[in-house]
């Protein structure tokens, strides 16, 4: 099956594409060669939209997962460009210099999940937690429920059901 | 303006003269707030009626239920007709609507808002979220109570309250200020050490005086 | 003119009546508006239990002396333009403090209250409040002109700068009025008072819930109550003195009550049926036809 990204494979030989929709492509890249891969997706394919970048915290493969969304308003094409950094060490190159509203994504992703993005305009500066001083909160092993439980004075009294078990015992009482 | 501007520090004035200034005592007051008594009951219970039929809230949407608040300026439901106006500055205003979940970074803004208001005021706190988190009630940044950082005076339950309700809520107000009970400034000032501990244990970086209007 | 005591005291006396004239006419012409977009609106004597409730505000707080005066300053203006004005022709008692130059002066209160305020939010530390104010003051610059033009147009039609003699001028039947025997000067000043009545179109420069840097944006408690009482009043010396101008003035209260009333409803009509005008957009219209109005009233004497 041919799909548009074949010729990638000619200049970046590490990539690995996966359609996954008939307007959706995944591409996995290492982390180093992926600023040159969205530069290359930008440039020369005509993917001018940064769609979104977010993360994944992968805590069992102590990895994060980097995605980049873009969008090709031309072709009505997306692409998902991946890419896996080590969680110990979570660095990652800026593309601040292709879209300047990725610097805010990057900024939240360092006050979230605690990666840095070197030469970013103003990622050191607190986004919407000011004056945070525990783990990042979007990091797996941050109990937010205990932490809410510890800062935020519960209301005695609040009852919590599994929805699942509350509604089968509500509309199937006979069953149980 | 940033963090580093409210710093006690020395700047040059235009003469070429040092100056030492410090932000945080020149543009603001560390005052502790006062108690204003009420005065004689008969004046009073006339003041409090102009008070009830006179609400004028702060245009302050901290959450998702300012939409909600929209539509009783609409023909449908009118709040203007029982003397509810809305107001752009905490200044002149006298009702303040927490209207649905309020994250840290928003509390700090709603305490500066609502210090700047004048005694008496009010606050009125929609949805579940403000009584007790609501679906926010594992969030790590959305605060659970609100009565333990300004004194509420009425709640609106709902996930948002419809603005029958917020009209409802309203009503109920009316009736709290004419049976003179919305002193809710004074109780601020009361109990004031306590409400800047629980506004100190979650405001982490708290980058304003104590008490500032 | 002999000063007596019951100047004082029937002065007093116009006050207390145009104040609460004010007071009833700002409940009702929201009213009116709000019924125009088939809302309810607020009861008519809303604008009393404001005024009492901002009174009754237990803490206010001050940034210094010209904070005081601007709101005194502003209410100074709108007696100042109401006592210097004859408000009902003929009468002996309700002539009040008019003298034989009163258009001028009247012509100077007008600005008199704006730059008032200009001190005053100036002194209150908000860091926005020049640019509220000077959006302010570029409007009412820009609508003084048609005005003045209108002003000075009339002045020279009648030979004379008191305004009794003007409304003297015009008795004698509808058709003696000014607006019928020098209409460009009426079309000015008709326009002009479109602007300075603060409704819509022109209501973006006092509007805070839309820019929340006006002037008024620091004044609470005692003082907003001030400035809300020469809201009442202000607009009325203005109708009065837009009645006594262009519509043979009044002869009892009555008569000044039903005019003033339709001169009102004239910009609550505009106001209601016209998007707000921007700030600029409203200083060059200004500039446009009610300047021309003005130029041709002047040329046309």
């Amino acid at each position: 099956m041919s799909t548009p990204f074949d010729n990638i494979k000619t200049v970046f030989r590490n990539a690995e594409v996966k359609p996954q929709r008939q307007d959706l492509y995944h591409l996995s890249i290492p982390k180093e060669q992926l600023v040159a891969l969205v530069t290359h997706l930008k440039e020369v394919e005509g993917y001018l939209h940064l769609v979104q970048l977010t993360a994944v915290d992968w805590i069992e493969k102590n990895q994060f997962q980097l995605t980049y969304i873009l969008n090709n308003p031309t072709k009505r094409l997306d692409v998902m460009v991946k890419t896996f950094i080590d969680r110990d060490n979570p660095t990652m190159d800026t593309i601040h210099h292709m879209w300047e509203q990725a610097a805010t994504y990057q900024r939240e992703l360092r006050e979230m999940f605690g990666i840095d993005f070197p030469g970013s305009p103003r990622v050191d500066k607190p986004f919407i937690l000011e004056g945070w001083d525990n783990i990042p909160p979007y990091r797996r092993d941050f109990d937010t429920k205990k932490y809410a439980e510890e800062t935020y004075f519960p209301r005695p009294g609040r009852e919590t059901n599994d929805p699942k078990e509350y509604m089968k015992k509500k509309l199937y009482p006979d069953e149980i | 303006m940033s963090k580093s501007d409210l710093e006690k520090r020395t700047v040059m004035s235009p003469d070429g003269e040092p100056i030492e200034i410090n932000p945080l005592q020149d543009y603001f007051c560390d005052a502790h707030p006062k108690v204003h008594e009420p005065v004689l009951p008969i004046f009073e219970k006339f003041l409090n009626w102009a008070r009830s039929e006179s609400l004028w809230v702060l245009g302050f949407g901290t959450g998702c239920g300012a939409i909600e608040m929209r539509p009783l300026m609409t023909p449908r439901f009118d709040a203007y007709r029982f003397g509810i106006q809305w107001r752009p500055t905490p200044r002149q205003s006298s009702v303040f609507i927490i209207s649905g979940y309020l994250s840290v970074k928003t509390l700090k803004r709603v305490i500066r808002s609502y210090e700047q208001m004048q005694n008496p005021k009010f606050v009125i706190a929609l949805g579940s979220c403000t009584i007790n988190g609501g679906m926010y009630w594992d969030s790590y940044n959305t605060i659970k109570r609100l009565d333990h950082y300004l004194p509420v005076d009425v709640y609106i339950a709902g996930c948002m309250p419809r603005p029958e309700a917020i009209l409802a809520g309203f009503e109920k107000l009316k009736e709290l200020i004419r049976q003179g009970k919305g002193e809710g400034a004074n109780l601020y000032a009361q109990n004031f050490d306590w409400y800047k501990a629980n506004q100190k244990k979650i405001i982490k970086d708290w980058d304003m005086p104590d008490y500032n209007w | 003119m002999q000063f007596e005591l019951k100047h004082i005291t029937y002065g007093l006396l116009t006050l207390f009546i145009v104040l609460n004239y004010g007071l009833i006419l700002q409940g009702i012409m929201p009213k009116i508006a709000a019924r125009v977009g088939r809302r309810y609106g607020i009861r008519w004597y809303q604008p009393y239990i404001d005024i009492i409730k901002n009174h009754a505000k237990r803490s206010k707080i001050t940034h210094g002396i010209m904070y005081y005066l601007g709101p005194v300053f502003r209410l100074s203006g709108g007696i100042g333009l109401l006592m210097f004005m004859p408000v009902i022709f003929g009468s002996p008692y309700f002539g009040n403090f008019s003298f034989a130059g009163d258009l001028t002066l009247v012509l100077y209160f007008q600005f008199f209250g704006v730059l008032g305020m200009a001190l005053g939010a100036g002194e209150s530390g908000h860091p926005h409040s020049a640019i509220g104010v000077s959006r302010g003051l570029s409007q009412v610059t820009a609508l003084e002109l048609p005005l003045t033009l209108g002003v000075i147009s009339i002045a020279m039609q009648y030979g004379t700068l008191r305004i009794a003699d003007i409304v003297a001028a015009q008795q004698g039947g509808i058709m003696n009025w000014t607006i019928f025997t020098n209409p460009f000067a009426g079309a000015a000043l008709m326009l002009s008072f479109l602007g300075s009545m603060g409704r819509a179109p022109f209501d973006v420069v006092l509007a805070p819930q839309e820019i929340p840097i006006g002037p008024p944006t620091e004044y609470h408690s005692g003082f907003l109550g001030i400035l809300q009482l020469n809201r009442a009043i202000f607009p009325v010396a203005k109708l009065i003195l837009f009645m006594n101008l262009l519509y043979g003035g009044a002869t009892s209260w009555p008569e000044l009550f039903i005019k003033t009333f339709f001169i009102y409803l004239w910009s609550v009509f505009v106001g209601v049926a016209f998007p707000r005008f921007r700030v600029d957009q409203s200083v060059r219209w200004f500039l446009g036809v009610p300047l021309l109005f003005g130029i041709i009233a002047i040329l046309l004497i």
